[in-house]
């Protein structure tokens, strides 16, 4: 449990961050809240000859409203999150999800820029971004580019990131007002990951559902969308037949790894089971 | 002031036996100012860094060491070669076997220890570590015990080949260690032929591990000019260890010092003798300087001292009312790689036969078979007396079996077949005497206070009910414990007798200072045996200060495991204090010029009967006995040193009621309500036996619900992280309600029981009865323990119940 040396280095700006990052190459790792990083580095699993810490950069910290969206810099803490008036407000789901992570010492330094840069397909994070629509900022030696959350994450620790780049922001628009959400984890203990979990946002229209976005954690090797349960519950009433019939379709989708949270069978069964209840939650919650 | 509230005055003032007084440790554990292993820094000193094995079972074809020697910070790599020329590469265990201190030509367990490096800091001895080469060739590897006694099995100590026994009797079987037999098997066969019911049931206790929050460790430190060892380390019992230091090193044991210092848990997991610590020692031997070896937690989790692993089965037979007339009960014992697991020398299964638990069995036989498989050597640990756990379980769940089968209810089952109170002092069918209980109150208790017919009908309704999400479990456990070991007639371990001790000093000015074999990883010793001597000697528990661990300060003890604290070193402290009482009283008749027949103990003095204004306090007498004004020929001071050697071992006994609530489409168990009575006699402090209760309940909470030392088919490890290992958080921990009837123990001199594991002995059968309960109307008369949400989903999905 004790890592391999290394070198530190800790910029004051996202320019010195992405310059040094050019300079090191691919012996240089990014570190944020270090809860995914460190872990690995002492198991001796990776062994980055430089860390660049991004704790020192405030441009990187806090979260505001701009116009139709709402950003979060990349190294705001799940704390941060959970504590936000703004996003209780605005963006409920993110909030809710967030309390779901970890444990409070994790959600004290774990940042959501690192939980969605990880790309772990058990991160709760990236599942909460593709329901909310969000998308990124990525600052490189180019300057920025913003992408959609759909897409980005490409397999397991494997995402649209270039090795020169950083997530600097998170971009969230604004959800319809009535909309609902709910994220549905079922972990073995404090501080697990997902055994399966289930972000929703659903808009209804009079008793049918108008719009409905549905994500899965740790149900593949990266976050799915459950877009064949999307297109199916789309004009339908939320009901027992229709929620059996979504939650068979995000099961169908599922390949779990398995591991001592359960085998490919228990898993699967748990993502429709939590795609059920999130469904289920984010109607109750849901005006219009 | 009345005089009744003057007596209470003073009373309160010594803050004895039966107040709740504050633990006086914790002044400095909750300010972070404990000192343990790992605080532990000597000049000069060095860090080993263990190398360990990445397969379950290989042959060592070479060692390379050139490029960890080349690492900057590097001193030296040792190998089993190394240790060789002293002799030191075995190493004699605590269970009559011998294990490897570092792989000689092969590992037979994966994450053995195969070599350690020497390096000037924890870092560089990582480093180091990482870059020792071993090559391996890879065997096959054993890991269901079931497997290794097949003709063909690959042999797992070929050191042990051709020896016919290993400490414990005949040997069939090169991975064979040892088959013990207990009870009459004949009685027992024909109770079962003519039985009106029979029940068999087969049931697993995982592999587990206590995993305390601080893990395994010490700095030994040997002093080249005077030949002086002092080893600091994790050690729930430093006598002992000290003892087989010497036998091992050779080292004259006046000149070993074994210092326990504060202990952050131990569970068992810190009484057995690890490689690291005799690398390190021989290493400190070797260089002359103090060497530090600290495990990880992986490290812990994977090689020291795991607990069960014991495939029983259990046999009842009884008559169509429910009374028993015949237990059989074996089990296969999974041992691991070598038998290094405590074992007083009589009882290679530990006090297995403890299996009748609290009933009145007429026949009974018991048997287990112990087997060498590819897993890290251990078994006997956590919180639990040697193998009573294993035990308890088989017969508390069997009771439930045997419930099922006739139709009836529970508790009923058990009220028929409790050894009644006026059968007290009564002697199992195999061979224990149970020293008092009162079994049927305190059942009863428990049902009253919890509302039992109201839950069984809660219980009947949901049953009734399909479109209920949940299924409701009522899980009863009626436990008989047996700690304290134990009489030396029948306990040893390597040759020492399980006596144990206390040394008594006290002041002119009436501080106490009191010394005892014992060792406290958290059990609250220092306050406990204070509230003895305070009692006993009406001076105050806030003046007596407790040591223990530091083998040069204290008398001879076997340490502190099996809840023999209390039960041993108690009565030693009472004991102790007695004979300075009878001193103190002849000072205090000389001084009051009355014959001691004449004097009367009050609280804190001596009195002299119908004359109370005359009278001498303990005080007053501490000073005295210091001074020339003694009486003729006596000597001064007040000290006094008692080894006790118990008649008997403690049956503490208690009543427990589990309702629990299981999700039927997730498999998630939630308990509703713990409900836990305990009897474990005279109640020295309450509140520390309160604390160790709640403690051994979420211990038990943790095994029933969530622990396993999972491996794949190759003996690979699936989850020695506490990622994986279940550790409850307060989380996830139920509410504990507690309860207690107080039946003395008749033999002990305060009438004491020991207590600290009672809770997780009658709470793991709990949790099973309950969880399985809830299943019991769907035919279901068993379930493997953890009961984590997967499995029971399985068993939900198996029956169907799950269905939309
Ligand atoms: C006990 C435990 C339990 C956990 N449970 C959960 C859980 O239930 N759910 C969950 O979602 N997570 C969980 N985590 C992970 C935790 O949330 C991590 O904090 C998170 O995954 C990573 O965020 P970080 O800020 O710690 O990033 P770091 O560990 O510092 O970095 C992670 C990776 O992202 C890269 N990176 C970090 N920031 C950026 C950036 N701005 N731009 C580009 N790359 C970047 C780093 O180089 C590194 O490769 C758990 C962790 C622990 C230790």
């Amino acid at each position: 449990m004790i890592p391999a040396g290394f070198d530190y280095h800790a910029p004051r700006s996202v320019a010195d961050a992405v310059k040094l990052l050019g300079e090191l190459g691919p012996e240089a790792k990014l570190l944020a809240g270090g809860h995914s990083l460190l872990p690995m580095m002492k198991l001796r699993f990776a062994e980055p000859g430089h860390l660049v810490d991004l704790g020192r950069i405030a441009e990187l910290r806090g979260i505001s409203e701009a116009g139709k969206e709402i950003r979060i810099g990349a190294m705001t803490t799940e704390h941060e999150l959970l504590r936000s008036k703004l996003l209780a407000e605005k963006v409920p789901l993110l909030v809710e999800g967030a309390g779901w992570i970890a444990d409070p010492q994790v959600r004290y330094k774990g940042t959501i820029g690192g939980d969605i840069s990880h790309g772990d397909p058990a991160n709760d994070q990236p599942a909460l971004m593709l329901a909310l629509e969000a998308s990124f900022v990525l600052t490189g030696p180019k300057g920025e580019r913003v992408v959609k959350a759909d897409g980005y994450f490409l397999g397991l620790y494997s995402t649209q990131l270039a090795e020169d780049e950083i997530l600097t922001q998170i971009r969230i628009p604004l959800p319809a007002p009535g909309s609902g959400w709910s994220y549905q984890k079922l972990k073995r203990k404090t501080g697990d990951f997902a055994t399966a979990a289930t972000a929703v946002m659903l808009q209804m229209k009079g008793k049918s559902v108008a719009s409905v976005a549905i994500a899965l954690t740790n149900a593949g090797p990266t976050v799915l969308k459950a877009r064949d349960a999307e297109a199916y519950l789309k004009g339908k009433a939320i009901d027992d037949a229709s929620l059996n019939e979504a939650a068979r379709l995000a099961m169908k989708i599922c390949q779990p790894t398995p591991d001592q949270r359960g085998d490919a069978e228990y898993k699967v069964a748990m993502c429709g089971e939590m795609t059920r209840r999130a469904l289920q939650a984010a109607h109750a919650r849901a005006k219009g | 002031m009345s005089q009744t509230a003057e007596l209470k005055e003073r009373e309160d003032k010594l803050q004895g036996m039966g107040t709740s007084l504050l633990r006086k440790e914790d002044a400095k554990f909750i300010r972070g100012q404990g000192s343990y292993i790992d605080d532990i820094k000597l000049p000069g000193m060095l860090f080993g860094a263990v190398v360990r094995s990445p397969y379950a079972h290989a042959r060592i074809k070479g060692i390379d060491k050139a490029k960890a020697l080349a690492c900057p910070g590097v001193v030296a790599v040792l190998t089993a070669d190394d240790l060789k020329p002293v002799n030191l590469h075995w190493m004699p265990t605590l269970g009559g076997d011998v294990q490897a201190v570092l792989a000689d030509k092969k590992v037979c367990f994966q994450y053995q220890e195969v070599a350690m490096v020497l390096a000037s800091d924890r870092y560089a001895a990582y480093d180091g570590a990482a870059l020792v080469e071993v090559d391996y060739e890879e065997l096959p590897a054993i890991v269901d015990p079931k497997k290794s006694m097949a003709p063909d099995a690959p042999i797992i100590r070929e050191d042990i080949q051709d020896k016919k026994e290993v400490g414990h009797g005949p040997r069939t079987h090169p991975n064979h260690i040892f088959t013990w037999e207990a009870g009459d098997k004949a009685a027992a066969d024909a109770a079962f032929k003519t039985a009106e019911i029979t029940v068999r049931e087969e049931m697993l206790n995982p592999r587990v591990h206590p995993c305390p929050l601080e893990t395994c460790g010490c700095v030994a430190s040997f002093d080249k000019p005077t030949g002086y060892l002092t080893v600091y380390m994790t050690s729930q019992a430093p006598h002992l260890v000290r003892t087989v230091l010497a036998m091992l090193s050779g080292i004259a044991e006046s000149k070993i010092r074994v210092i326990g210092g504060d202990i952050g848990g131990g569970f068992g997991n810190k009484v057995p003798v690890y490689p690291g610590y005799v690398v390190a020692i021989v290493a400190s031997i070797v260089t002359g300087v103090p060497i530090k070896w600290i495990e990880s937690r992986i490290d812990n989790i994977s090689t020291t001292g795991f607990a069960r692993d014991y495939h029983g089965v259990g046999e009842l037979a009884a008559d169509k009312d429910g009374r028993i007339k015949g237990l059989r009960f074996s089990a296969l014992a999974d041992h691991g790689a070598f038998n290094s697991h405590v074992s007083a020398t009589k009882f290679p299964a530990g006090l297995f036969s403890i299996c009748t638990g609290s009933y009145a069995i007429p026949n009974a036989y018991a048997r287990v078979d112990a087997v060498y498989t590819n897993k890290a050597p251990g078994g006997v640990a956590y919180r639990c007396s040697l193998r009573v756990t294993e035990a308890i379980y088989l017969i508390e769940r069997m009771m439930d079996v045997l419930a099922l089968k006739l139709g009836l209810d529970k508790a009923e089952i058990r009220r028929r077949n409790f050894v009644r109170s006026d059968q007290f002092p009564y002697t199992t069918s195999l061979g224990w005497t149970l020293d008092s209980g009162a079994y049927h109150p305190a059942l009863e208790k428990v049902l009253k206070a919890v509302g039992y017919e109201g839950l069984r009908k809660e219980q009947a309704a949901k049953r009734a009910d399909p479109k209920s999400p949940t299924l409701m479990g009522i899980g009863i456990s009626t436990f008989t414990e047996i700690v304290g070991a134990g009489p030396t007639k029948v306990c040893d371990i390597l040759g020492v007798g399980l006596f144990d001790s206390c040394e008594i000093r006290i002041h002119p000015t009436g501080g106490v200072i009191a010394r005892l074999g014992t060792m406290s990883q958290g059990q609250g010793h220092a306050t406990t045996y204070a509230q003895i001597i305070a009692t006993e000697l009406g001076l105050p528990a806030a003046d007596i200060v407790v040591e223990e661990g530091d083998t040069d300060k204290s008398p001879y003890g076997a340490g502190t495991w099996g809840s023999r604290s209390t039960p041993v070193s108690g009565a030693a402290t009472a004991m102790a204090a007695r004979k300075i009482k009878d001193k103190a009283k002849k000072i205090a008749a000389h001084l009051l010029e009355v014959s001691e027949g004449d004097l009367e103990w009050e609280i804190d003095r001596f009195k002299v009967k119908g004359n109370p204004s005359q009278a001498k306090t303990m005080k007053e007498i501490c000073m005295v006995a210091h001074t020339g004004n003694l009486p003729a020929g006596m000597e001064q001071g007040l000290n006094a040193v008692t080894y006790y050697d118990p008649p008997n071992l403690t049956f503490p006994f208690g009543a427990y009621l589990c309702v629990v609530d299981v999700d039927k489409f997730t498999g998630e168990v939630k308990v509703r309500r713990f409900y836990a009575l305990d009897d474990c006699g005279t109640r020295i402090n309450p509140m520390v036996i309160e604390g160790q209760i709640h403690g051994g309940l979420t211990e038990a909470f943790a095994v029933a619900m969530g622990q396993q030392i999972p491996f794949d088919e190759n003996g690979n490890h699936l989850g020695n992280s506490l990622m994986d290992y279940f550790l409850p958080t307060a989380v996830e921990t139920p509410k504990w309600e507690t309860d207690h009837t107080v039946t003395l123990c008749p033999h002990h001199p305060l009438g004491a029981k020991g207590v600290a594991e009672s809770p997780h002995v009658g709470g793991i059968p709990c949790f099973s009865n309950a969880v399985i309960d809830a299943f019991a109307h769907l035919g279901v008369t068993h379930m493997d323990m953890p009961h984590s949400a997967w499995r029971v989903w399985q068993q939900c999905n198996t029956l169907g119940v799950n269905k939309r």
